[in-house]
């Protein structure tokens, strides 16, 4: 029973964290310029583990649905199978798993070590919200930045893929690509994993933030924060896959 | 001078303190006069950073009033925030954005809460260096300054939007004995030239006293003593004078187990 308070506790907590996060979200000067700054650090920062991992994936895929295909005498299919099996599903879990690995850590760490070193309390006494000053800008640029990503993502994917399926298994250019461009529609394929990753990239950073913002003001604390962060963002991600999945695709 | 009519800058009527479901201090009756430097004393763990928490509003008392310049604070964050614009605080940890210099430190407060030209606003980011003595370190980062220059940036940014009272939480821990030295000189200036009233919460006794014009000792879950410095040092108090002699027995235990029996 105290387990099962504690899970309902611990969403209310999280849920109220979230709407003092909206409401502290201004566009004011100060903090555009901050949203800038972190769409930097954690968007563009994160570019080359998204770029390196969607070319592995892409390669991994068109070899796996080269091989598949290739017992039916459907081989030159192999972009649908790549397409679809990215812009659907593989794109923006994969690209929100790395973020968090990359990003999300990064921001409980951030903002561990704020509450650690006194600087969240010190903001609030010269009468600066913290939500808004700190966590505000990380939330809108995870927002920004992870849509963004899983566009990277598709594109490293899909061009290792072309390279793999032309100049290594030999199949014709015009072919893939016109297979790619047929079997992916904008409503049923972008859509999805654009809506995808504007869910992914709010909980990531919501997650982080809020396990970074309350953590036990320690270098203990920080680092629980951080293994927290990962953990409980990753899997809340997975959750929400399926569930958007579900939902959208029937 | 202050008349003995004026209101106070701070006052506690009957205040309790909880922590955690446990009464840390009750009873506390305290005026703070305008003006004045006021040393809240008291050895580690006697709740005098609880005190301060209930000043500045993070801490809501579960019994009594505290009213700052007559009114009581707030306990909606709008409200709070407003109070605290006029509250300087300076933190045992200095609390220094690390990613910020510390002429952007100092200029944080007043970017966020005026609307200052940049020109105006970095002349007075330099002013406010200049009046820690840190002319010129507006561009270094918290990380490049000793710990005695990092408590005068936190002095600065804290002083930035000339708040009327100031509250050092232990401001001379981790600082050696020159660094002390101007820290308290710097207290005791600053609230003279500036006109601001200070509350210092410390257990550096010897350093405190010759700056503050009113001592408070908190033991024992209350206030045990309330005077001048002249009149600290007289006091036959068991546990001032426990506390003042650095006595090792006496009616303060120094185990914790036994403070937590005997509260």
């Amino acid at each position: 029973m105290n387990a099962f308070a504690a899970i309902i506790r611990s969403i209310g907590q999280s849920g109220l964290f979230a709407i003092a996060v909206l409401r502290a979200s201004m566009p004011t000067r100060d903090f555009l310029a901050e949203l800038v700054r972190e769409i930097y650090k954690i968007g563009a920062r994160s570019l080359p583990i998204i770029l390196v991992g969607g070319a592995f994936v892409g390669l991994s895929v068109t070899l796996l649905g080269y091989r598949a295909l290739d017992t039916y005498g459907a081989s030159n299919q192999v972009s649908a199978m790549l397409g679809l099996g990215l812009y659907r599903e593989l794109a923006p879990v994969l690209t929100a798993l790395l973020f968090i690995g990359r990003a999300g850590s990064s921001i409980a760490a951030e903002l561990g070590l704020m509450r650690a070193t006194d600087q969240i309390t010190a903001l609030a006494l010269m009468a600066i919200d913290p939500i808004a000053k700190v966590v505000a800008p990380r939330f809108w640029a995870a927002v920004i930045a992870v849509p963004l990503l899983v566009a990277f993502f598709c594109a490293a994917a899909i061009t290792a893929g072309w390279f793999e399926s032309v100049h290594v298994i030999g199949l014709d250019a015009g072919t893939f690509w016109q297979v790619l461009k047929d079997a992916v529609d904008v409503r049923h394929d972008f859509l999805p994993a654009f809506v995808k990753a504007l869910v992914f990239g709010a909980t990531a950073a919501l997650v982080a933030a809020n396990v970074g913002f309350h953590a036990e003001p320690t270098i203990e604390g920080t680092s629980v924060a951080t293994t927290r962060a990962v953990v409980n963002a990753s899997l809340l991600v997975l959750m929400f896959n399926f569930v958007l999945s579900a939902l959208m695709f029937r | 001078m202050t008349t003995e009519t004026a209101l106070p800058a701070v006052r506690l009527s009957s205040v309790r303190l909880d922590r955690g479901g446990r009464a840390v201090l009750e009873g506390v009756d305290l005026s703070v006069p305008v003006g004045s430097v006021t040393a809240v004393l008291g050895p580690s763990g006697s709740g005098k950073s609880t005190l301060l928490s209930a000043l500045t509003g993070e801490l809501v008392p579960a019994a009594g009033t505290v009213e700052v310049f007559g009114q009581s604070v707030p306990r909606t964050p709008r409200a709070l925030l407003e109070m605290r614009k006029r509250l300087g605080v300076l933190l045992q940890g200095n609390g220094l954005l690390t990613d910020l210099t510390a002429g952007e430190n100092v200029a944080l407060p007043l970017r966020t809460h005026t609307v200052l030209p940049e020109p105006l606003l970095q002349r007075l980011v330099a002013m406010k260096l200049h009046a820690v003595g840190l002319r010129g370190a507006e561009g270094l980062y918290p990380r490049e300054l000793s710990g005695g220059m990092a408590r005068r940036v936190a002095l600065a940014r804290a002083l930035a939007l000339d708040p009327p009272l100031m509250i050092y939480d232990e401001p001379l821990t981790g600082l050696d004995p020159i660094a002390s030295g101007v820290i308290m000189s710097l207290i005791a200036r600053l609230n003279a030239s500036l006109g601001l009233t200070s509350i210092i919460v410390t257990h550096h006794v010897h350093e405190t006293l010759p700056v503050c014009d009113h001592a408070v000792v908190i033991a024992d879950g209350r206030i045990v003593f309330d005077g001048t410095p002249a009149a600290l040092v007289a006091s036959t108090d068991p546990f001032v004078r426990q506390f003042l002699d650095g006595a090792p027995d006496g009616p303060i235990p120094f185990d914790t187990a036994v403070r937590a029996r005997a509260a």
